[in-house]
């Protein structure tokens, strides 16, 4: 029986437990039996017996019931694998959450792209305890990238990486580029139908796009930090831009590079047949290797399921091996 | 790091009639090629009564072929030479025009490398303006240079350079 803790239980923790509901079957056709044995977030918490659906239900009308902290849960709890699905914050408490996991033994999935700024300490720390630390979820919402990197490609030299990994400013882009319109305008429609934040500088300063780079790059063997990534964000695109572009057959993207020369976030031209001339608020990730060319891949970036499906993608892997097939 | 293309000088010899000149200009441009220069000598005439003019233009080996073919069915193409160049196309974004674009040009240009074509789009007065440059280079490396002068010079113009993502 695979122990599960969930920390974390906003929309990202939420869509793994309904999926884990929904999908029960299918899951224990593949990886054996489970059981979430605790859940806890900033409202609550709840551990013991208790069946998965009632949780859901419990935190959707308000406060989950029981009052120990989620740092009680993390260290007492008895879990073989802990889903670490808080938001992103920079005061690290989902990496301390982590590495107690894994000092206990015990393998993390994470969607939470604060282990930017600690990925290469989580990996070795995980290696040491003979646990595992899985984070596609982190990098690209549903499109697999992080096990296309470091297994799939694991015997290609990366050559370079140039992705699309923000769908905020591809929605923004894109429609700048179909409608002529200014980006304060486009951004306000945005904000309105919930694609972009209220405070938007994240994602239009190219921050969250640097964030994932920084994950993709120590995920190719890259030993990366944020405030070595060279950064312009979107900001001072004019619609003008993509007219002239468009003469020499060019489009323009937030494309975030990595090679071994440099790490760099920002508005890039792009040929309008190119595969990262990608429309609305799709994330895409092309890859150049020595041996296997290039490789590219798109898919959803963000969202309640596409973020979980990642995270049971995670949760196959790590008991692929253990399922009664 | 660059868009490889070469540079190709052919002389044509055209009837004097209107619209001869279009015919050229026509498969290059719809094959990809890029007009950099032409010599339209229209005083002097050849044995066989025709207008020799002289065309340059950067192209891709592969369309520059398919450009060759199209031409040779109306046009005596005399010769050409070819230099290999490196190209690339750069957008500036700001004030190209106030912080004195042919500043910024002469900056650019030196023996290795050169800018060859400009355009520019100015919406409204004191809004910013867009133009996109083409630079062509003797090799990779300075075309790397003349890079690396656009964003240094773009730097302290306040110009945000929109570069075209690597093809390998």
């Amino acid at each position: 029986m695979i122990k599960i803790a969930i920390i974390g239980f906003g929309t990202v923790g939420q869509g793994v437990a309904e999926l884990l509901v929904r999908k029960r079957d299918e899951i224990e056709k593949k990886i054996g039996k489970f059981k979430v044995v605790a859940i806890s977030d900033l409202t609550g918490s709840i551990s013991g017996e208790f069946k998965l659906e009632d949780a859901i239900e419990i935190r959707k009308k308000g406060k989950l019931p029981e009052e120990r902290a989620t740092s009680e849960i993390v260290e007492q709890e008895d879990y073989d694998v802990m889903i670490e699905v808080t938001t992103t914050r920079l005061d690290e408490s989902g990496i301390a959450y982590m590495k107690t996991a894994l000092n206990r033994g015990a393998s993390v999935i994470t969607s939470n792209k604060s282990i930017a700024v600690a990925l290469p300490d989580l990996l070795k720390l995980a290696e040491k305890k003979n646990a595992r630390l899985l984070y596609e979820a982190t990098v690209g919402g549903a499109m697999p990238v992080i096990r296309l990197l470091n297994s799939y490609l694991a015997l290609c030299e990366i050559r370079s990486l140039n992705g699309i990994l923000n769908g905020t400013c591809n929605y923004i882009l894109t429609r700048m580029e179909e409608e002529g319109l200014p980006y304060s305008q486009v951004l306000r429609e945005a904000q309105e139908m919930g694609i972009a934040e209220s405070n938007p500088t994240a994602d239009v300063e190219g921050i969250d796009a640097g964030i994932k780079l920084v994950i993709l790059a120590n995920t190719i063997g890259i030993p990366a930090k944020f405030e070595e990534v060279e950064r312009e964000g979107i900001t001072k695109i004019t619609p003008h831009a993509f007219k002239v572009a468009m003469q020499k057959g060019f489009t323009i993207r937030l494309i975030a590079e990595a090679n071994r020369r440099k790490l760099r976030v920002s508005p890039r031209l792009v040929k309008i047949n190119s595969p990262l001339a990608i429309k609305g608020t799709l994330n895409a990730l092309l890859i150049h290797t020595d041996t296997a060319g290039e490789i590219f891949v798109a898919g959803r970036g963000a969202g309640k399921f596409e973020t979980a499906s990642a995270i049971l993608s995670d949760l196959y892997e790590l008991f692929r091996c253990s399922g009664n097939r | 790091m660059s868009e490889e293309s070469e540079l190709f000088t052919l002389l044509v010899e055209l009837e004097d009639k209107p619209g001869q000149l279009l015919r050229v200009l026509e498969p290059i441009a719809k094959n990809g090629g890029n007009i950099v220069g032409i010599v339209h000598q229209r005083g002097r005439k050849t044995p066989l009564n025709r207008v020799p003019v002289e065309i340059s233009f950067t192209a891709e080996s592969k369309k520059a072929e398919k450009i060759f073919r199209e031409l040779q069915d109306f046009a005596v193409v005399r010769s050409f030479g070819k230099i290999k160049s490196f190209a690339i196309s750069l957008l500036l974004i700001g004030h190209v025009v106030h912080t004195d674009l042919s500043d910024t040009i002469k900056r650019i240009d030196n023996a290795e490398a050169e800018c060859v074509e400009l355009n520019l789009r100015m919406p409204e007065l004191n809004q910013p303006s867009t133009a996109i440059l083409t630079i062509t280079a003797k090799s990779e490396e300075a075309l790397e240079k003349a890079i690396e002068r656009v964003r240094e010079i773009c730097r302290e113009k306040k110009i945000l350079v929109v570069e075209p993502v690597d093809v390998i």
